[in-house]
């Protein structure tokens, strides 16, 4: 195991000494020591339930420890709640946005320590205040605008400028990149290197080994609770990163023999579809889907694929056009009709729709099934069927959790993921809909639910993988189709993609044309 | 409130502690919220009776006359009918009292459990009677109101759907087409009515928040003023006589039939309704947690894009939740007409309604915990009688003692803090019915 390899000039600003936290059931930090030097970005790299959001919840006072010592600046200090961590200069953006969509971007990041006139708030002085600081680092968002409104990219920039106000010398960032477009991702980098500059420690959690090399100062890999190892990217590669997180040696390519495409299973002609707010959101789109072929969307996030996949898996209905699923014109069906046909859908937003959070594992595992032989007979459930399927799920998809009666919102990003391709794949189905299959997830977990996806093409399933990361597109698709502005510009098989051209595509230039 | 969770953390040692078994007080107190809610309202009542009771002019003297023993003299006297009041309020609620057993009223049966000397501890079986009897509305309509909590769903209109139930069972109780029926099918048939005017009742909000979106508060509101004015109207009217017991001094629909009325245990006015409100206890239990209708009903109130997701239909979900809601309130309502009251009349069940939204959420929605939440406000109602006579105290000391008590259930973190029990972590906190948007 490496040591710590500090450079000597190096001052610690936060040092964890020995945290030891207990959930039931789980020992989610176990001994851990980690120590953050000034000016550093530290990435925590780790399986999913490793430990990282817990023990990064340690320090910003959501948890208490059952032992072990936190001390900045060499001083020990008591974190009782986030107020304290705030009163000490710590920030943290969250896994999962914790902001009030229905307020403006200003009363948002003033939330809880407000700038007053009196009586009044003081918005125009706040909204300067937050004008200077999104100038001075590089980040981009704008006052006035309604949180609920913005992009992803924008609400966590607005996330950092709210720890930022609070004069955060240490930010803490959960996963950040997980639902970033790789340019969005970019432009976070440049804000992080940004305010290192300017003395900020960062603490940078990613699942994703490339941007571990890229920004890293350090790294340090928890397992199980522990930390597996303290390693300087320039003595690390994709490889040894996944080997010292899993335990194991990770295939990072994915091994899939040639497709043979049979009937086509769904077809899309001429789909129109709004979004929520009344939007054009799929502009006239038509492909086809074939049994036993992966077809790949690519695209910048926010190009019509949410909408896409909500109109094929009935969540939404059509403006115009015709979706046939294994012949059968399901335009008009309902979500419960389509799965009957033998649809799975891996749902975008796992959290709002894949799951029921307060739910114990097994009945997240019965979910969409529930009301069909075994599981129900009538009206009346046969729970010993359920506890039945879910232990072998749990079983088969190696889903970490302390009992199939555990709540599934305890449970760590990776393992709900699993819990939900389980689900959907653990019955008959003829095509399945996965939308950004492996976000979130350690490099372990890709690895497997990528087996199970191609598993289920080599079965004669057809496959819609929609997905924001081209690395996945191009190792899983047998064909890609990129969409842009509502439209499918282009389909091209997969031997005949490689980045340049989907970049270029997924920006909306279509070099054919010129 | 950050000292809260100082506790655990500064005293514990600071070493690894594998098995640490039985989950620090955080853990357990949680557990405890409601009944601690309960305690704390309690002793606030009491507090506020020793203030109400105590003369502070005289104390504020005295103070300053004698120093806190003065004050302590002056404030002892409210101390004293406090526990008065308490003693007074547990012995109407569940007949277990402290007594000279040569108070008690000629007529009243009663059991001296333990006799010591002058006064004993004596048993009445009436008083725990009448308690289980005040109860079983309460059963019911707080069922109800709990089974709309599982699906998201706040329905405040049980009181309407109590009328509604109460107006159709009497109905068909009195009505001369219906008289001459065996018992057998007289009962049941009024029950049923019951239900169907409690479930058409709540149905009709349900339906418009799955139609139009129409917010369920809203709706339930103005349902109980429609079913409250109807009740009025039919019960009163007297040009033409539609329900009016013509023969009565005061506005009453007639009294139904001996075969409609529900059948006493012994000679005790305990009816047969504790029944069917035990079993209705059991089956929506059974119902949420047992079948695939209660399965999608609480998906869809813990959460309704998951429940789309699954395939559910979340307004048909919406319609039976508070479909039968309503036809458990309805019930209740049956239940009195049929088994306390025998006819129905304007005001009857003031309230009843009302304080069955505090019972499911005193039980936090769960079947079961229903059933003490509604024993404890039939106690507190039943006790209320005593408690004013013995202590000189109004009737309105439960109301405030009611009152701290939904307080505190609300504002759990009140008693949390009281009783130092750790914040909520983010996500555990119980979602009852959602927003406005
Ligand atoms: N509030 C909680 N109650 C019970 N168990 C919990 C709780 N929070 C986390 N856990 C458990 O602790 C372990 C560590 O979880 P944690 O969220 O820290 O993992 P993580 O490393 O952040 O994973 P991911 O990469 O998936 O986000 C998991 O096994 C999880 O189930
Ligand atoms: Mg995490």
């Amino acid at each position: 195991m490496a040591e710590p390899a500090a450079t000597p000039a190096a001052e610690p600003v936060l040092e964890v000494i020995g945290i030891t936290k207990r959930f039931p059931g789980v020992l989610a930090n176990n001994d851990i020591h980690f120590t953050l030097t000034r000016g550093q970005i530290h990435c925590m790299l780790g399986e999913n339930g490793a430990g990282k959001t817990t023990l990064m919840n340690i320090i910003y006072g959501l948890y208490q420890p059952d032992a072990g010592e936190i001390r900045m600046n060499g001083r020990p200090v008591m974190i009782h709640s986030a107020n304290d961590a705030i009163r000490l200069g710590i920030g943290m953006v969250h896994q999962h946005f914790m902001l009030v969509p229905q307020l403006t971007v200003t009363e948002n990041i003033i939330l809880g320590n407000e700038v007053t006139q009196g009586p009044f708030l003081d918005r125009r002085k706040a909204a300067a205040q937050i004008l200077a600081l999104s100038e001075r680092f590089g980040l981009e968002i704008d006052p006035e605008a309604r949180v609920g409104e913005l992009p992803v990219g924008a609400r966590q920039r607005v996330e950092i400028v709210k720890a930022l106000y609070r004069q955060a010398s240490i930010l803490i960032l959960d996963e950040p990149t997980a639902v970033l477009t790789p340019q969005e991702a970019e432009d976070l980098f440049k804000v992080m290197h940004a305010l290192v500059e300017q003395g900020v420690s960062i603490v940078f959690i990613t699942h994703k080994l490339k941007e571990v090399l890229a920004v890293a100062d350090q790294i340090t890999v928890l397992r199980n609770g522990e930390v597996a190892g303290v390693v300087a990217p320039e003595e690390a590669s994709e490889a040894s990163l996944a080997a010292l997180m899993v335990g194991r040696a990770v295939i990072l390519q994915v091994e899939k023999a040639a497709a043979h495409p049979g009937e086509p299973v769904l077809s899309v002609e001429e789909l129109r579809v709004t979004d929520e707010r009344g939007h054009t959101a799929v502009n006239g789109i038509s492909f086809e889907a074939r049994a036993g072929e992966i077809l790949g969307v690519a695209g910048v996030q926010g190009n019509g694929q949410t909408e896409l996949v909500r109109a094929i898996t009935g969540l939404m209905h059509p403006l115009s056009g015709r979706i046939l699923i294994a012949g059968q014109d399901v335009s008009t069906a309902t979500p419960r009709q389509i799965t009957e046909l033998g649809v799975a859908h891996i749902p975008e937003d796992r959290e709002a729709d894949g799951l029921v959070k307060p739910y114990p594992v097994v009945d997240n595992i019965i979910l969409n099934s529930y009301y069909r032989p075994p599981f129900a007979r009538g009206i009346v459930m046969n729970e010993a069927e359920a506890v039945k399927q879910a232990t072998e799920v749990v079983e088969r998809f190696d889903v970490r959790t302390p009992s199939i009666y555990a709540e599934v919102g305890t449970l760590s990003g990776g393992n709900k993921q699993k819990i939900i391709a389980g689900r959907e794949f653990s019955r008959p189905i003829k095509l399945l809909v996965a939308a950004q299959p492996t976000r979130g997830l350690d490099v372990g977990s890709i690895e497997f639910i990528h087996k199970q996806i191609v598993a289920q093409r080599d079965q004669g399933v057809a496959v819609l993988l929609v997905s924001a990361e081209l690395d996945e597109i191009m190792a899983l698709s047998d064909r890609i189709a990129v969409m842009y502005r509502g439209q499918i510009i282009d389909v091209l098989p997969a031997a005949q993609a490689d980045r340049e051209t989907l970049g270029l595509l997924m920006a909306g230039v279509h070099p054919a044309q010129d | 409130m950050a000292e809260i969770t100082a506790e655990t953390h500064q005293s514990q040692p600071r070493q690894p502690s594998p098995g640490r078994m039985p989950r620090n007080w955080s853990e357990i107190g949680s557990r405890l919220v409601p009944g601690l809610a309960v305690v704390t309202a309690m002793i606030f009542g009491a507090v506020f009776m020793v203030a109400a009771a105590t003369d502070w002019a005289a104390a504020r003297a005295a103070f300053s006359a004698d120093g806190v023993g003065g004050f302590i003299s002056e404030v002892r006297p409210g101390i004293g009918r406090a526990g008065i009041a308490y003693g007074a309020l547990f012995e109407g609620a569940a007949g277990l009292g402290y007594v000279n057993p040569s108070s008690i009223r000629a007529e009243t049966f009663y059991v001296t459990l333990l006799p010591l000397g002058e006064r004993s501890l004596v048993f009445i079986p009436r008083n725990l009677i009448d308690t289980i009897v005040r109860t079983i509305p309460f059963i019911l309509a707080g069922l109800a109101v709990a089974l709309g909590f599982k699906c998201g769903l706040f329905n405040i209109g049980a009181e309407g759907q109590l009328y509604a139930g109460g107006l159709l069972a009497a109905l068909i109780g009195f009505h001369p087409a219906f008289r001459g029926l065996p018992s057998l099918i007289h009962i049941p048939l009024a029950v049923a009515a019951g239900i169907a005017g409690g479930l058409l009742w709540g149905a009709i909000p349900g339906f418009l928040k799955a139609r139009t979106g129409a917010h369920e508060v809203i709706n339930t509101i103005m349902m109980n003023y429609i079913a409250i004015r109807l009740a009025d109207w039919l019960i009163k009217s007297r040009e033409p006589v539609i329900m009016l017991d013509t023969t009565a001094s005061v506005p009453r629909t007639p009294f139904v039939a001996q075969s409609a009325m529900y059948p006493y245990l012994a000679n005790t006015s305990l009816h047969f309704g504790l029944f069917v409100a035990l079993a209705a206890v059991w089956l929506v239990w059974w119902f949420l947690y047992r079948t695939t209708l209660g399965f999608e009903i609480r998906t869809v109130g813990a959460n309704p894009s998951a429940a789309r997701y699954a395939g559910m239909s979340v307004s048909r979900s919406v319609v039976l939740a508070m479909a039968l809601s309503g036809g458990l309130a309805g019930l209740a309502g049956a239940g009195e007409v049929l088994g306390v009251q025998h006819n129905l009349s304007p005001g009857f069940f003031a309230g009843v309604g009302f304080d069955s939204i505090a019972i499911a959420l005193l039980a936090k929605t769960n079947p079961f915990a229903v059933v003490p939440a509604a024993l404890l406000w039939g106690g507190l109602i039943n006790g209320a009688g005593l408690m004013q006579v013995r202590a000189d105290l109004s009737i309105d000391v439960v109301k405030i003692i009611q009152a701290f008590i939904v307080m505190f259930i609300a504002a759990d973190q009140i008693v949390r803090a009281l009783w130092r029990i750790r914040a909520r972590r983010r996500g555990e906190e119980v979602v009852f019915a959602r927003g406005w948007s």
